[in-house]
């Protein structure tokens, strides 16, 4: 292994660059753009080196730094990546450039909104790497204070209520799942996510849990289910799984675009993150509790199918895309909720589940890369119609606009799930492997799929087909310059659709190695 | 070059074409189609090399795509007869259909693109028919779909093209789900996707499948209902039809449309008996209401639309009969017929000036007489007259039904040749023949040769297909899929020049009811229209047939039916889950917590009164309740 601490210092430079940027004057507007971009692309260069040098064999954590920080609370500096740290890096890594290049209509406080982007994409790194809750939380909240200032200070005209919803729902879920780790550590002195899973999945969690906490005389069974509720509460406003999901749409729409793409892209992500790495492996127990289990799964399958629906009934670009967003977590989500569950009718569950697992892991990465790509489209349509973003505002478009519109045609269809794209393998091997585990959940989930065809074939009828709305005439096409800046997201489209092993080969040891640890 | 090479060729070639025609040379009309044509042509020669030199033996060649925990998928291409055969037929049809398009289309701005979406489209049926395995099938299943989808709205500037092309696409995309959970339910259950595998597995352990096998079958028939159009998801072919001729030629009516019915053949082993029973019902059913309905449209186009579903509807029949040879053989010959006769319509509007209602036409023997002759062949071809080729497999259709001892469906295809034949010679004698109808009409002239000669092969090729041993080939195919005890060895082969007089007498000897059956259906048929169209100036049937008549002209109102529940219902859903979504959860639930920090708020600040006696007094209250609490109890 590297001796270089690579995980701190990816995490540090957007920092540094932020706070570099954040000390420049407001009159230095293209130097705060250049410093911000040259920031995070040193950080992309520096995810691709970790991509390289990591070690495709192994499911365990790679990078691995461990110190100690605050003894006495038991508190360790403790970060690494496995399979799927290393891809939402790498996916953070990728899309933060992707924002600050269409960030051009961001005229007012460029500097501040350049730090404040780097900070973000500190608090993501952070996330991804940390292993103890101390630091982690810190990071976790570090993401959220800078996206509710950029949508708070740069966003549409319903910019207010819009971040302060976002503020709250996501801090009371904050909050919710900082108590119960409070809860945890009374209990067993311990913030290290490795050694909880460990207790998590020999049962001593929940009698630590009822040991030292008395709380309304709750016995074992139910303390662990509420601190658990806790922690899911934070996590499910995040992703979000239905009912917390009504800040999404209103924050996505009202964002600035190039924000949008960070939230959707990458914050989303967060939630999904956590389900996987915190809730899964430490509250296994408690998930595999059938009603728990039964009622996440459902709650899953209504968030695809509800939000899909929903999707179909807006009228504004944005809005329909944030519903898009929660329609495809919630096939991740239904892919953990199977694994957590027991085998189901499956003849061999590992194998069922070895593959859910790695779909969710790739619908994660493809959703972010699809989600960012599409809201950037729709940066381009805003800047060239004066900030229009309605469903019915264009019409027509692809006589004018051939290119713009095959480009974002790509993006749309990678949203579809069509074959040979991207989001066609994460979501088929998802399918697989819930299907046997979970028969009537997925195959209720199909009618998302179904709806979603839907919507987006209705957005590419409603923009770009039809008679030419006399309006935009003269709608300019793509320039180059945004082509090349396209070319890259769309090209990897087309290669994880294709040769989807580039990206299974790094994370089917880990998620194989984390259905090895979920015994049921 | 080595032989295992050939294949991936054909596979790619029009993929590259496609790539090289949206990349480099969309402005450049000539080099596009010259790289779409030069692809299929190359394709199909490189096919008869392949079958040449290698044979029709079963043969598999992949590549691992994906291999996860356990898991592995492989892309590979099957080679057996069905694929070969099959091959033979994407890119011959598609050969002659691209070089035709070369013509029909050269004043479109598109063509380019045309091309680039034609090249697309030829290789996702090539991958369709090459696959070994479902999921890749599904794959290229998709991509044929969006090339549809392209192809149907290549107008896009008008809305009925859009609409139809949005409404091809959602309706194969929903038959493509239950072909999904099919496919699913598959794997979850053998573990593999590959068609040979399973075929083993099966034959080692026939209930495999268990209680899910009818189940799983129909699933998987999901799909190509929705790919063939059969009924209920029929509406969308004619729809179809905006999408320019040639597409309607080699898409909606040679190729595309039969994927459903080869990939019916090719995972023939997995159909229960109830399964396939189901199956050949839809087919039989389909095949009567699209004969119906074709009797009364007057668009050219759409006319050969209904027929085509119905003969679709004659294939899938024939696969549900335990027949996947006579389905083949059917898909093959109509692939001919079929395609002629759209080329030959598309001739005809070109001729027009995108004129496509019958009733205008009229007179086209003398200024149009290649076109004119190869439609007459065509309509022969397909009402089933011998020596021409739809006769030949059209019986052997209707021997399955009586082999298979299924008289019902017997008796609707014959009822349904009677038709076929009715409203083909309705659209001969009037479309074609009688008086010119318009001023259109008499000025019309010859298509030129790029366009006639496709018209020639095609013609020469639905005359002889009936007898050029196409089904012995396809034995060969389903003498391997179906259990040897229903199947029946063919009659003996005769040798040389007797062979072929021998092969076309033989539906005479094999089976007299149903060749004699077919015969008699066709002179009906042909002679109803004759007396009610051979000199009509109107269509007289609205006035006999009355409301019927008005049904058939509305397509049955499916469309209207559909509008009215399946789409009211989801657009209701949504605007429900919208509503839920703003009113319940966002203003209801949240308002509530919203307002009742407000409400606490506001009853908290009522405490805070700035007067020190209500304090004091307060305070006094709450140290007796707590003395009340310690003490008293």
């Amino acid at each position: 292994m590297n001796d270089l601490p690579i995980l701190t210092i990816i995490t540090l430079l957007p920092l540094i660059g932020g706070l570099i940027v954040v000390g420049l004057g407001a009159e230095q507007k293209g130097l705060a753009r250049k410093l911000a971009l040259a920031f995070s692309f040193a950080s992309l260069a520096l995810a691709m080196g970790l991509w390289k040098q990591f070690d495709t064999t192994s499911g365990e954590l790679q990078f691995v730094e461990r110190h100690d920080w605050i003894p006495t609370l038991g508190v360790q500096y403790f970060v690494g990546v496995d399979g799927l740290g290393l891809l939402m890096v790498m996916l953070t890594a990728i899309v933060v450039p992707m924002s600050l290049l269409v960030s051009g209509r961001i005229n007012e406080r460029v500097p501040l909104y350049h730090a404040l982007v780097l900070f973000l994409q500190a608090g993501l790194f952070g996330t991804f790497t940390a292993l103890n809750f101390f630091h982690w939380f810190i990071f976790w909240e570090l993401s959220l204070i800078p996206a509710f200032f950029l949508v708070r200070l740069w966003g549409g005209p319903q910019r207010a209520p819009a971040a302060t919803q976002f503020f709250i729902y996501t801090m009371v879920g904050s909050v919710a799942m900082l108590l119960a780790f409070l809860a945890i550590f009374v209990a067993t002195g311990k913030f290290d996510f490795i050694e909880l899973a460990e207790l998590g999945r020999n049962g001593t969690l929940a009698s630590a849990l009822a040991a030292k906490l008395g709380w309304y005389n709750l016995n074992t069974g139910p303390l662990a289910l509420v601190i658990f509720g806790g922690v899911l509460l934070g996590f499910a406003v995040k992703v979000p799984l239905m009912p917390f999901h009504t800040w999404l749409p209103a924050t996505y729409a009202e964002a600035p675009s190039p924000v949008t793409m960070l939230l959707t892209g990458v914050m989303s992500k967060m939630g999904m993150y956590g389900f996987i790495r915190i809730l899964l492996p430490i509250f296994v127990s408690q998930m595999q509790m059938p009603k728990v289990l039964a009622t996440l799964q459902w709650l899953a399958v209504i968030t695809i199918v509800f939000s899909a629906c929903a999707a179909f009934a807006q009228r504004d670009l944005k809005r329909i895309l944030a519903y898009s967003s929660i329609n495809h977590l919630g096939y991740c989500l239904l892919g953990v909720f199977a694994v957590a569950g027991s085998g189901g009718i499956a003849v061999n569950a590992a194998t069922e589940k070895a593959a859910a697992l790695n779909g969710v892991f790739l619908q994660m990465f493809n959703h972010g890369l699809t989600a960012a790509t599409l809201f950037m489209f729709v940066g381009f349509l805003e800047q060239r119609s004066g900030g229009l973003h309605g469903l019915n505002d264009f019409g027509g478009l692809r006589k004018v606009a051939p290119v713009f519109c095959g480009l974002m045609g790509i993006a749309l269809f990678s949203s579809l799930g069509l074959p040979g794209l991207n989001g066609f393998v994460g979501e088929f091997l998802i399918f697989k492997g819930v299907f046997p585990l979970a028969p009537w959940a997925a195959a209720l989930s199909v009618i998302g799929l179904l709806v979603t065809a839907i919507f987006i074939l209705t957005i590419l009828q409603r923009v770009f087909n039809g008679p030419l709305n006399v309006k935009w005439a003269k709608f300019p096409d793509l320039t180059p310059g945004e082509i090349g800046l396209l070319l890259i997201p769309i090209a990897l489209m087309f290669v994880l659709g294709l040769y989807p092993r580039l990206v299974l080969d790094v994370i089917n040891p880990t998620a194989v190695q984390m259905v090895e640890q979920l015994k049921f | 070059m080595k032989l295992e090479a050939l294949p991936w060729l054909v596979l790619f070639l029009p993929l590259l074409a496609a790539g090289i025609i949206t990349l480099f040379t969309l402005r450049n009309k000539t080099v596009s189609a010259t790289l779409s044509i030069g692809a299929i042509v190359t394709g199909f020669v490189l096919t008869l090399a392949v079958i040449k030199f290698g044979g029709w033996e079963a043969r598999e060649l992949s590549v691992n795509w994906l291999s996860i925990g356990g898991l592995n998928v492989d892309f590979g291409l099957k080679l057996d007869a069905l694929s070969l055969m099959m091959l033979l037929i994407v890119t011959g049809v598609g050969s002659a259909i691209h070089i035709y398009s070369y013509g029909y289309m050269r004043e479109d701005p598109g063509f380019s693109r045309f091309f680039a979406c034609m090249s697309l489209f030829t290789f996702s049926m090539l991958g369709i028919v090459l696959s070994n395995n479902f999921l890749q099938m599904f794959i290229f299943w998709e991509l044929v779909g969006v090339s549809s989808y392209l192809l149907i709205g290549f107008w896009f500037e008008k809305p009925s093209a859009a609409d139809a092309a949005k409404k091809a696409f959602i309706t194969n995309r929903l038959g493509d789900f239950g072909f999904m959970l099919g496919i699913l339910t598959i794997f979850a259950i053998v573990g593999s996707l590959n068609f040979g595998t399973i075929q083993e597995l099966l034959k080692v352990n026939p209930a495999l499948f268990g209680a899910s096998a009818t189940l799983a079958g129909l699933l998987i028939f999901c799909g190509a209902m929705g790919k063939s159009a059969q009924f209920p998801l029929h509406v969308w072919l004619p729809d179809a039809m905006e999408g320019p001729t040639p597409v309607s030629a080699l898409i909606h009516a040679a190729t595309m449309v039969a994927a459903g019915v080869y990939m019916l053949c090719r995972a023939f082993f997995i159909f229960s008996p109830d399964a396939l029973t189901a199956i050949a019902w839809i087919g039989g059913f389909t095949a009567l209401l699209a004969a119906l309905i074709a009797v009364q449209q007057n668009d050219i186009k759409r006319i050969l639309a209904y027929s085509t579903l119905s003969q679709l509807g004659y294939m899938v029949m024939a696969v549900g009969l335990t027949g996947p040879t006579p389905a083949m053989f059917h898909l093959t010959t109509h692939a001919f017929f079929k395609a002629l006769l759209f080329l030959g319509a598309g001739s005809v509007i070109h001729a027009m000036h995108h004129e496509q209602d019958i009733w205008k036409m009229g007179a086209l023997r003398k200024k149009m007489p290649v076109t004119f002759w190869t439609f007459l062949v065509g309509t022969l071809a397909l009402c089933g007259v011998p020596p021409f080729s739809g006769f030949y497999s059209k019986d052997a259709i209707l021997a399955q039904a009586l082999h298979a001892h299924n008289y019902p469906l017997f008796a609707v295809a014959v009822f349904v040749a009677v038709l076929t034949t009715f409203y083909m010679f309705r659209l001969f004698f009037v479309a074609l023949v009688g008086e010119p109808r318009t001023k259109e009409a008499e000025h019309a002239h010859e298509s030129p040769g790029v366009m006639i000669w496709p018209l020639r092969i095609l013609a020469l090729l639905s005359v002889i297909a009936g007898v050029m041993g196409i089904n012995k080939i396809f034995d060969l195919y389903s003498s391997r899929v179906l259990p040897p005890f229903t199947y029946e060895i063919p009659v003996g082969e005769f040798s040389g020049a007797v062979k072929y007089v021998g092969r076309l007498l033989e539906p005479f000897q094999h089976a007299p009811v149903a060749a004699f059956g077919g015969l008699i259906a066709v002179v009906i048929g042909f002679l109803a229209a004759k007396v009610l169209y051979g000199k009509a100036k109107t269509d007289p049937l609205p006035a006999k047939l009355g409301a019927l008549s008005r049904a058939m002209a509305n397509r049955f109102y499916f469309d209207e039916i559909y509008e009215a529940t399946v789409i009211r219902i989801h657009d209701t859903i949504a605007a429900i889950s919208d509503w839920i979504d703003r009113w319940i959860v966002e203003g209801f639930c949240i308002g509530l917590v919203r307002g009742g920090t407000d409400l606490t708020g506001r009853a908290l600040r009522l405490v805070q009164t700035g007067n020190l006696q209500t304090y004091a007094f307060l305070f006094v209250l709450g140290v007796a309740v707590v003395l009340w609490f310690v003490l008293g109890k």
